[in-house]
């Protein structure tokens, strides 16, 4: 039992299930998942789909924050990401081609991966902090974004781009799959490899690692540049979800909830170590959370309270303090029975 | 008490210590100048601000007069207070990312106040105290918990965001007398400087936080911390104390923020101030005070503040300029900067 409870995906679990649980206290039929059409049906599927897009978003910020860094300027990347693809696909003589969607979404990421890149530039290479170089980028890219459109909102038909936020591939959303596959492949690069080891190093002293040889500098840009990239993958289902490109609302504060889903995922803003598990399960958490304060019938505009105090509840609970407080209490009932014995 | 009289020798002496092969022109500049290197990102502040000033004063007719000097500080007083007191969290090296939705919170608290008959002189103070009380929990969160700035403030700025939807999800008109009458009374300096209430209460705070950060043993625990917290602590100062204090007083300026966009727009809204927090991180960069701590003025920021404004104030002048290259020019502003002050601080080591 105990050593369940100081897993460090504990608390987190813990709280997921809460939440689920009190959605089917609620409402019954919550976790029950049909088949119509030949697709699943139900609120779980709905959670993963809206799960998609923070899910990629998180992933790359997970590997910047293990690496000691942050990026702000996601939200801003998937503001430019929909915007250009949209604004390519409106203004292209056939908006309903496959290849003309393809090369639309090939523009859009290439597009996101220099964004990316330019931040890992500023950090690694010029050397500013990443909160403030991603900054630039957070202030700037909205207003590319809204050039990028010009300021209206566009709205596109195209149903190959649909497919990417709203379609069903073998009963499961595509924007899931999606998203599933960049997590498994993340996995595989980071846990498979020494990769994942070289991204803790970086976090935990870069000039340290560069001196044992790590490549540090290459590894934070690559870091960010991934970030980039994944923000723009968000940027596109996000647009396909609603097919309108809106610059200015577009990926709004998924900075902070995908900040907020890692730091409750339990790798820490310190960097050095990283946890994609954890990643995922608040992911889950935060998108479940959005989905329930919906289901109860309360204001979508109250959302950012009950945030705040899961993401209080688990901070304090993994605050190293609270952590020596159970501890210490655990080794005195620990010690009690020992006494006892002796 | 008077052991730290000599002040001279803190900021002269580590010149001559170190010698240097090369002199680069801009020091020789400086030091013809007689001016510190600690003041040099103020100084560029500063020139760029004149260099705004021309360049507008220049294209358009009238950009030069008082009344839109005036304006300048009329529309950005509430911006700021906000930098004011974000000045002192980050010259600790922290960052409050919570102070837009404080401020929101504090001008919806006072509509709402306001609209339900209380007196308008217990929901002044009351509104401001909103602000130091959340202020306080997010300090009590960075110190005792040892929870990252980052994600305390984050955490405030969610808390209060949330609540001003519970408070009261549309926007509440405010028409209380006494309000409305402080809000609007104004005065002339030498008959063509209009100074509304709230430009006075920015100009006190903007004095207040000089006095406290230069004069005061909290502001050089503030300088210290930011420099090294082990050291600061190794030296004895009050470090745990200082450190939950100034999120104390950016919350207190934040609620005090809130109170002055509620006289400027003479209404509460949820959801005023979104993302006003960069606006306010943005004019502190700007003027000069270095995201690491422990290097910056208070000054520096309401130039930052100034900055900002009239690069507003240009792109209305221009007309044909749409909004969204505000955004634009002053993410480019602040990639110079930072690249300007990373070069500074490399030189420095």
């Amino acid at each position: 039992m105990r050593e369940i409870t100081r897993h460090a995906l504990f608390w987190p679990v813990a709280a997921l299930i809460a939440l689920l649980v009190a959605n089917t206290v609620y409402r019954p039929d919550f976790l029950a998942v049909t088949v119509l059409d030949g697709h699943l049906f139900g609120a779980p599927i709905d959670i993963l789909r809206n799960a998609a897009p923070l899910m990629l978003v998180a992933l790359g910020m997970t590997l910047v924050i293990a690496t000691r860094g942050i990026d702000l300027s996601v939200g801003a990347v998937v503001a430019i990401s929909g915007a250009l693809s949209l604004s390519f696909i409106a203004t292209s003589p056939d908006p309903g081609s496959v290849s003309t969607v393809l090369l639309a979404i090939a523009i859009a990421l290439g597009v996101s991966l220099v964004l990316g890149v330019w931040n890992g530039f500023l950090v690694s290479v010029v050397g500013i902090q990443p909160i403030i170089a991603t900054l630039i980028l957070m202030t700037a890219g909205r207003g590319i974004a809204m050039l990028i459109t010009e300021g209206q909102i566009t709205t596109v038909t195209s149903a190959p781009f649909k497919t990417l936020g709203s379609g069903f591939w073998l009963g499961l959303p595509v924007a899931t799959l999606v998203a599933g596959g960049v997590f498994l492949l993340v996995a595989l690069l980071t846990r498979r490899t020494a990769l994942g080891m070289l991204v803790e190093s970086v976090g935990i002293n870069p000039a340290a690692s560069r001196l044992a040889g790590v490549k540090a500098r290459t590894i934070v840009w690559t870091v960010f540049a991934l970030s980039g990239l994944f923000s723009g993958l968000a940027g596109l289902i996000l647009a396909s979800n609603v097919m309108a490109a809106d610059a200015n609302n577009a990926g709004l504060f998924i900075e902070l909830d995908a900040i907020l889903a890692v730091v409750i995922g339990g790798t820490s803003l310190q960097g050095g170590k990283f946890s994609l598990s954890g990643t995922l399960v608040g992911v889950l958490i935060i998108t479940t959370l959005t989905l329930t304060v919906t289901i109860v019938g309360i204001s979508p505009l109250v959302t950012p309270l009950f945030k705040a105090l899961v993401v209080i509840a688990v901070t304090l609970l993994q605050s190293p303090r609270i952590r020596e407080t159970f501890a210490a209490r655990a080794r005195q009932r620990a010690a009690r029975p020992e006494e006892v014995a002796a | 008490m008077a052991a730290v009289a000599p002040e001279q020798s803190t900021t002269g002496s580590p010149g001559p210590s170190r010698p240097r092969p090369q002199e680069s022109r801009l020091r020789a500049i400086a030091r013809r100048l007689r001016i510190d290197r600690r003041y040099m990102p103020v100084v560029g502040t500063f020139v760029v601000l004149a260099l705004i000033l021309v360049i507008g004063g220049a294209r358009y007719e009238n950009f030069l007069s008082a009344g839109v000097l005036a304006n300048l500080f009329i529309n950005n007083s509430f911006l700021i207070v906000l930098a004011v007191g974000m000045t002192f969290v980050i010259l600790t090296g922290g960052i409050d990312l919570s102070v837009g939705a404080v401020l929101a919170l504090s001008a919806v608290s006072a509509a709402y106040l306001l609209d339900a008959g209380v007196p308008a002189a217990v929901v002044l103070p009351a509104v401001v105290l909103i602000g130091s009380v959340i202020g306080l929990l997010i300090g009590l969160m960075v110190h005792v918990f040892d929870v990252q700035p980052f994600i305390a403030t984050l955490a405030g700025m969610f808390f209060a965001r949330g609540l001003c939807f519970v408070i009261a999800p549309e926007s509440i008109p405010i028409t209380d007398e006494t309000f409305v009458a402080i809000a609007g009374w104004d005065t002339w300096v030498g008959g063509q400087w209009r100074m509304t209430s709230s430009v006075v209460v920015s100009l006190v705070v903007v004095a207040l936080a000089f006095f406290l950060l230069h004069y005061t043993q909290f502001g050089r625990t503030v300088y210290a911390i930011g420099g090294g917290e082990q050291s600061a602590r190794l030296m004895g100062l009050p470090v745990a104390r200082t450190k939950v204090l100034v999120y104390v007083v950016s919350g207190t300026c934040a609620g005090l923020g809130g109170l002055l966009f509620a006289m400027y727009s003479r209404s509460g809204y949820s959801l005023t101030g979104v993302a006003m927090e960069l606006d306010a991180i943005a004019a502190v960069v700007i003027g000069g005070t270095l995201l690491t701590g422990g290097t910056g003025f208070v000054l520096g920021s309401v130039l930052g503040v100034l900055v900002l404004g009239l690069i507003q104030t240009i792109i209305t002048f221009e007309g044909t300029l749409s909004s969204w290259w505000t955004k634009i020019v002053i993410g480019a502003l602040l990639l110079v900067f930072v690249v300007l002050q990373r070069v500074l601080t490399l030189r420095r080591t």
